[in-house]
């Protein structure tokens, strides 16, 4: 009891610490990256204070809910897209020896599962802003979803066919490193779609603020609307931990296995990295680039991997 | 219910215990005293779904229902169901609904005209559905008692008994979903004929180009 607890506050501390920590990665790659000398300048070395004064920003702006929302279930939003990343993030392994929050039976589909949820968030909150941007914002957020959980469902489950298991420490138990090249494929189209899925850039159409200004989160302020970002952030946090674990390895890596969770954590993060200078970097797409990207692109690649898998697996036997 | 018992025979077989009840129902364990709770909020959010006035509510209030069903699916320790559940029909299937809500009507507040005046037919149906369900479980299941084992709804136990002694009925499920599958296609396709925009076109009538003017 007292252990699970234990684990349970472990997960939420890093759930509070890890998504800040991208934040502030995300200030700096995109100032050195896009010239931006604002973020540099706060608190002296490096705006080091920028992401504490946006903090104290949030948190002193007024909550506003609009006359014409529905009132409840505009508040409940921000939560029910913020919750599930950190459920999420109880079942994802760090390190070997027991070293996660909750060793799930079926890791792979419980991430998944529960990460589809979030996107709820977004559509009620589109819906309850009573704003025609918010509910377009929240129409292409579902219609996103709908496309690209299936790319993102099929390479997941070559990992698991590969591993023959869905458990997250079972696949990282039976890693071998010639799983990368394997499954590389699996891991664009997992990565990929889990970009759209959390609707970064280049995939934001749902949030494009110079098209739908912020799309569903238009008619939010204040602490919500900072809900809302580190939904984002936890939702990278979870995106690329899981990639990690499902193609890369893990915590497996050069040094001993007592290091394991540093291996895991640089290799997050060097993910993260990716997230956040694809957004610098890429142009946005359009609404039904989007659409066909997903299902003349992804969807055949996801399946080529499957089938890959598969015969790879046959002829080892 | 229907998966619940498939499950539940499923799990018997596999362990083959069909066991009469060990100890009555007046001493319930506290994983028993949680089922009914989540029971009770699963049968209010689903009492609401039908009853609240305004759509999407109804919507919202089926994702407390069907979570709450994933949470039944987890006390009954079937894991993989519950994330099935979980991921198929809160992940999918409800936004699936609000989706199109949405994309239909779906006015903030009360929307009197999707009253029906069927209600009580309705309400007559549902209860004799809800008895004749009861009453079939009640009787098949009077005086057995099937020992749920941590792992006795793995993936690996559900894997198992899915295409081991249900074999047939999936295969015969999944013909079902592709024939769902091919009608839709069908319906949606327009005549041969039907000029459709090309994706990334603009469907508004265009202004003359420089060669028309």
């Amino acid at each position: 009891m007292l252990d699970t607890l234990l684990r349970c506050v472990a997960v939420l501390v890093a759930f509070l610490v890890l998504p800040l920590v991208i934040g502030q990665t995300e200030h700096k790659v995109m100032a050195h990256m896009q010239g931006r000398l604002g973020p540099m300048y706060a608190g002296g070395f490096h705006g080091w204070a920028q992401l504490v004064a946006d903090g104290v920003k949030f948190a002193q702006k007024e909550d506003v809910v609009p006359a014409g929302a529905d009132r409840r279930v505009f508040q409940l939003a921000p939560a029910v897209a913020l919750l599930p990343y950190l459920v999420a993030l109880l079942a994802i392994p760090v390190g070997p020896h027991g070293f996660v929050g909750q060793a799930v039976d079926a890791g792979i589909f419980f991430v998944l599962a529960v990460m589809g949820i979030g996107v709820l968030g977004s559509l009620m909150a589109g819906w309850a802003s009573a704003n025609k941007f918010s509910l377009l914002g929240g129409l292409r957020t579902a219609a996103q979803l709908m496309s690209y959980e299936l790319p993102m469902l099929l390479a997941a489950a070559s990992v698991a066919m590969a591993a023959g298991t869905a458990s997250l420490t079972g696949i990282l138990g039976a890693f071998h490193w010639w799983w990368l090249p394997w499954q590389a494929i699996g891991a664009f189209v997992f990565f990929t779609a889990g970009l759209a899925e959390l609707q970064r850039p280049p995939f934001d159409m749902p949030v494009a603020d110079s098209e739908i200004i912020f799309g569903a989160y238009t008619e939010y302020t204040g602490i919500r609307f900072a809900f809302f970002l580190l939904a984002e952030y936890g939702g990278i946090l979870v995106l690329c931990a899981l990639t990690a674990v499902l193609f890369l390895g893990g915590w497996h890596g050069p040094l001993p296995d007592s290091l394991g969770w540093l291996w895991m954590l640089l290799k997050t993060f060097a993910l993260a990295f990716v997230v956040i200078w694809a957004r610098v970097t890429f142009p946005r797409l359009r609404e039904d680039q989007l659409m066909k990207f997903a299902w003349t692109v992804l969807i055949p690649l996801a399946l080529l991997q499957l089938a890959l898998t598969g015969i790879i697996k046959v002829a080892i036997q | 219910m229907t998966a619940r018992q498939l499950l539940a025979a499923s799990g018997s077989l596999a362990n083959g215990s069909l066991a009469p009840a060990p100890h009555g129902f007046l001493s319930p364990t506290g994983v028993e005293v949680v089922f009914v709770l989540v029971g009770l909020v699963v049968l209010g959010a689903g009492l609401l779904t039908v009853t609240t006035r305004q759509l999407v509510h109804a919507a919202l209030w089926l994702v407390v229902a069907l979570g709450g069903l994933a949470v039944e699916f987890l006390l009954l320790t079937a894991e993989f169901v519950a994330w099935v559940q979980v991921l198929i029909y809160l992940g999918s299937v409800v936004v699936l609904v609000l989706f199109g809500l949405m994309l239909t009507r779906a006015p903030i507040g009360r929307s009197p005209d999707a009253d029906s005046g069927n209600r009580w037919v309705a309400l007559g149906v549902a209860l004799a559905t809800a008895g004749t369900l009861v009453t079939l479980v009640v009787d098949a299941f009077r005086t057995s008692w099937i020992d749920l084992d941590a792992g006795g709804g793995s993936t690996a136990a559900v894997g198992a008994g899915l295409f081991r002694y249900w074999v047939l009925p999936f295969e015969a499920l999944s013909v079902l979903l592709l024939a769902a599958l091919v009608g839709a296609i069908v319906i949606s396709r327009t005549g041969k004929g039907a000029a459709k925009p090309r994706a990334g076109k603009l469907r508004a009538p265009k202004a003359p180009t420089r060669q028309e003017r």
